[in-house]
């Protein structure tokens, strides 16, 4: 069956720079500046990046960085974890907003 | 159609013709020696398929043509390899027999076959000796571990390496030395070595209390076990293509085959143990240990073969 995402299209990722390549060139220049060891490992940042894939679920993403992951020494038991934060900030996002909720509640209530 | 997708599957020696590189040996200072394929495991990733039921087994009488061709050449260093070395009834013989006649002699270790009185009595000889032992630990946790290795191959793994550092092996400024072999548990490629070095030395020493001096990332060869694994679960062409794709023509230069010979239980000689796994013999033609004169001559051909693909992704197999 057809379908809108193709797991070979990550590899022609680059193509995208054919209608306007300088803008791509300082996309892909600064992407990988940003993934090169820093004050942070290329290990965390690739475990930062499988989490954010997550939040903005990007299969192209996903796959990538399971893969980077994976080798850059990471295991699944760190991964797993890693998603658990992206749970715990998404869920710990929409229950935060429940202060708004009580607090206009409060002020409509007897 | 880009370039990359036009070199996929190129053969090696192409690959290598186009960076004008050639595989020859260079001067041979190390001797590979391979006891047998029997191992008490079966390993996802084993290019050799030892595993319980292989018979293959090096006798006394090569093991003396081994020691005579150690004799002869004093290569630096010496390396046993298997399946598990500790299942050879005679390594005893043959480790007390190569000891003085190198620098450095190694017995690769899967771990548990270090348990129980046989492996006491080993660790033991190896103490004595001064044996360098290189451990195979895939990863740092039990999971990625038995996938690769087999149920309860963790606890057994560890509870030999805690023994190893009681024996004073692995610790810091110890001159008994242990090092760790990781060999990625799936279809990608292993993780740069001194990052992962310091991960493995970190989450060992925080976890179990163990040490120990280096780790080796390996890539996965493409053979044998490993091979049928990418095959079954539809890996083999994405595994190869990231092979040829993370070629690295820097890495030719400090191959190991061009520096060492490698000998099976038989006595037959190849250039590496790779191409012991595919019948490769040294020179093209089957030839024994106790026939070898000479060592190979500085700039002899190495038969070069696809899966060579796996020793010269990123940094290289060294």
């Amino acid at each position: 069956m057809e379908t809108y995402y193709d797991p070979r299209d990550l590899g022609s990722f680059a193509e995208i720079g054919k209608d306007a390549p300088e803008l791509a060139g300082k996309f892909f220049d600064y992407y990988n500046e940003v993934f090169a060891e820093g004050e942070l490992t290329e290990r965390e940042k690739a475990l930062i990046a499988l989490a954010v894939a997550h939040t903005v679920q990007c299969p192209y993403c996903i796959d990538a960085y399971t893969r980077a992951c994976l080798e850059k020494g990471s295991h699944l038991g760190e991964m797993t974890e890693a998603l658990h934060v992206v749970t715990a900030i998404r869920g710990g996002a929409s229950l935060v907003h429940g202060v708004q909720m009580r607090k206009i509640a409060e002020k409509l209530s007897l | 159609m880009d370039e990359s997708k036009q070199r996929r599957g190129e053969p090696f020696g192409e690959r290598l013709a186009r960076h004008g590189l050639a595989l020859t040996r260079e001067r041979t200072t190390a001797l590979q020696v391979n006891v047998g394929l029997a191992c008490d495991l079966s390993c996802g990733h084993c290019h050799l398929e030892a595993g319980p039921a292989r018979g293959e087994m090096m006798s006394r009488a090569v093991m003396a043509e081994v020691i005579g061709c150690a004799r002869r050449f004093r290569f630096d260093s010496i390396d046993l390899t298997g399946g598990a070395p500790e299942l050879v009834p005679d390594l005893p013989y043959l480790v007390r027999g190569l000891a003085p006649e190198t620098r450095r002699l190694i017995v690769r270790t899967n771990l548990v076959s270090l348990e129980g009185e046989r492996g006491e009595e080993l660790l033991q000889l190896y103490r004595e000796l001064k044996v360098v032992l290189v451990a195979s630990l895939p990863a740092g946790n039990q999971a990625q571990t038995e996938a690769q290795r087999g149920a309860g191959v963790w606890q057994k793994s560890i509870r030999a390496l805690q023994r190893l550092n009681e024996l004073g092996y692995g610790l810091p400024g110890s001159p008994l030395e242990l090092d760790l072999v990781s060999n990625p548990s799936g279809a990608f490629l292993p993780a740069p070595q001194l990052q992962a070095q310091e991960k493995f030395q970190r989450d060992l020493a925080r976890k179990h209390g163990v040490s120990f001096h280096n780790l080796y990332t390996f890539a996965n060869v493409p053979l044998g076990r490993f091979r049928r694994f990418l095959e079954r679960s539809g890996n083999l062409d994405d595994y190869l293509e990231k092979l040829t794709a993370g070629f690295n023509p820097c890495a030719v230069a400090g191959l190991m085959c061009r520096s060492q010979l490698s000998v099976d239980w038989c006595g037959r000689l190849y250039d590496c143990d790779f191409h012991l796994a595919q019948g490769l013999f040294l020179g093209g033609a089957a030839r024994f240990i106790a026939d070898l004169d000479e060592l190979p001559a500085p700039g002899t051909p190495i038969a070069a073969a696809d899966h060579c693909y796996a020793c010269t992704v990123g940094s290289g197999f060294t």
